[in-house]
């Protein structure tokens, strides 16, 4: 399923770890979905100095993470910034088509630890409002026997099958 | 390079004696049993010989088995074949909510049909209360389905106790026996089930053949609608070779049942006796003794399935898991939200199903790269925090 390059770095991740007085850390993704990921960077003349990560998840989200990691690191903050889940996945060999969202995950894990890192130093842009939040629609209802997520339209649960009330 | 298969609840290796009973009917006895011919009737006969030795093995009648072509197949045949003939008299239906995708995705094509389905929650143990399915019956109830013992997380229902509540209101009750048929004792006389699936690829026979028992006169529908094969509940030619497997597979599995049971039991408890001690923070799922003999499974915290089940893989140790990321729609096992495992934790779940080809060396050797697997995840997970976390 997945490619020797893939395999190569989940059976090796490079640059697994913490980093202890980190100059930014970006948290992406929760254990709920199935994938997590914290990417921990120091900075130094501009430059990613050193860049560690910790991932919870599979084995496209440890590999994402080990190959985004190993190409972060000696780039400029720009150039860094120019690294996206597509080029993480090509440089990968490709992913299969249900685990993009993992590179997606990895290229926004880099890039909030960038943000975290500006913001500390210049601190946050007065520009930057508070986004106004458009009132959600409601699109999903909640089983009440396991807390799934259903669409609105579903009559049964699509976890556990239980009958949704509405 | 070192191994050790221990997901045979997934497939089972085919036999050399099946492969050997297969090997004469591709080339030599090749005529349809259907035909009137010296070569057809023969086979004919060949395959009532099969049925019986299926029959034996879980005490039915020779004349109550249809051979199907895969347990999926038994379980469709068995609700939608019953829920069809039996329409006038009623038209809901009662299903657990942790059985087969066969059994529940037919419940939900019956909805379509305007059918109504009860699909009953179990315990945290993965246990359905017998006597909450007798709440569930409604005067117009004519099908329950609940599986014998469950293939994720390896606990076995009250059958027995079910098939008594069924009885007595006079329900017709099904049970999907994939999982437990060769692994454990099965009476179809003893459980008092009237339909009951059972599948080659958890015999040691090949994929493409299955079975299913009715109780004798019961109504089935066909699904396949053919010849008159099968006394014309599924049409069809044969899967000769497959139901000569089947059959021959059927006759190991009762031969050899007793000793089997207690060999992968021990192989078993000895799996799960070092987990306990070497690997902390570890939810068993399923009943700890109501479970199939060879089956362990459990969710560990911190890491995820695929991960741990793709770094075994790479030791030769194949297992399974019901871990969101594994599966192509990317959802978390239904079975393991039903019996109301945390989301994250349900991520972490493995699964290891042990056979009686199994030897002690292999459990001892995945002990150690289990171990080594976990240590490792561990070590570059976000939320592992040690013995901190409760």
């Amino acid at each position: 399923m997945y490619t020797e390059n893939v395999m190569e770095h989940f059976t090796k991740p490079r640059n697994a770890g913490t980093i202890e007085d980190a100059d930014g850390i970006g948290e992406v993704g929760n254990p709920v979905c199935g994938d997590m990921m914290t990417f921990y960077i120091k900075v130094e003349n501009d430059r990613l100095a050193d860049v560690k990560f910790k991932t919870f998840g599979c084995v496209a989200a440890i590999a994402v993470s080990s190959k985004v990691s190993e190409m972060a690191i000696g780039k400029t903050i720009k150039e860094a910034r120019s690294i996206t889940n597509k080029i993480v996945a090509e440089a990968l060999g490709g992913l299969p088509k249900e685990k993009m969202h993992c590179s997606n995950l990895g290229a926004k894990g880099l890039s909030q630890a960038i943000k975290d890192y500006e913001d500390k130093k210049f601190g946050k842009p007065k520009s930057e409002k508070a986004p106004v939040r458009k009132k959600k629609q409601k699109r999903h209802i909640q089983c009440n026997h396991c807390d799934t997520q259903n669409p609105i339209t579903a009559n049964f649960c699509m976890s556990c099958g239980e009958k949704i009330n509405t | 390079m070192k191994g050790a298969y221990l997901d045979h609840a997934s497939a089972t290796p085919v036999r050399k004696e099946v492969i050997e009973a297969m090997l004469p009917y591709f080339e030599q006895n090749y005529g349809n049993p259907s035909t009137v011919n010296d070569m057809g009737f023969k086979i004919k006969q060949v395959i009532e010989k099969q049925r019986a030795k299926v029959a034996e093995l879980i005490g039915a009648g020779a004349e109550e088995i249809i051979f199907t072509s895969s347990g999926a197949e038994a379980n469709n045949l068995a609700v939608k074949g019953a829920a069809l003939a039996r329409q006038k008299k009623g038209k809901h239906i009662i299903v657990s909510a942790i059985e087969h995708n066969s059994v529940l995705n037919s419940a939900r094509f019956l909805e379509r049909l305007d059918f109504e389905v009860t699909f009953l929650p179990v315990d945290e143990d993965g246990l359905v209360d017998p006597e909450r399915l007798s709440e569930a019956i409604r005067p117009e109830t004519i099908l329950v389905s609940i599986m014998h013992a469950n293939n994720e997380i390896g606990t076995i229902e009250p059958i027995s106790e079910i098939a008594a509540v069924c009885r007595e209101k006079e329900i017709i009750f099904h049970t999907d026996a994939v999982a437990t048929v060769g692994n454990i004792p099965v009476d179809v006389n003893k459980l008092n089930v009237d339909l009951l699936s059972l599948s080659g690829v958890s015999l040691s026979a090949t994929k493409g053949v299955g079975a299913l028992y009715f109780r004798k006169n019961l109504r089935l529908m066909p699904l396949i609608h053919g010849g008159i094969q099968e006394s014309g509940r599924r049409g069809g030619t044969e899967n000769v070779p497959g139901i000569v497997g089947l059959g021959r597979a059927s006759e190991l599995a009762l031969e050899e049942l007793p000793g089997k049971v207690s060999h992968v039991r021990r192989l078993r408890d000895l799996l799960v006796a070092g987990i306990v001690k070497q690997i902390e923070q570890v939810k068993f799922t399923g009943h700890p003794e109501k479970r199939l003999p060879g089956h362990a499974s459990f969710c560990v915290e911190a890491i995820e399935g695929e991960a741990l089940i793709y770094m075994l893989n790479q030791e030769g140790i194949y297992s399974n898991t019901g871990s969101a990321c594994a599966s192509k729609a990317l959802k978390t096992s239904p079975v393991l939200v039903a019996i109301g495992i945390r989301p994250d934790l349900a991520q972490g779940s493995i699964v290891f199903t042990i056979e009686s080809s199994n030897r002690i060396e292999e459990i001892e050797y995945a002990l150690e790269k289990l171990c080594l697997a976990v240590e490792k995840l561990r070590s570059i997970s976000p939320i592992w925090r040690g013995k901190a976390v409760a």
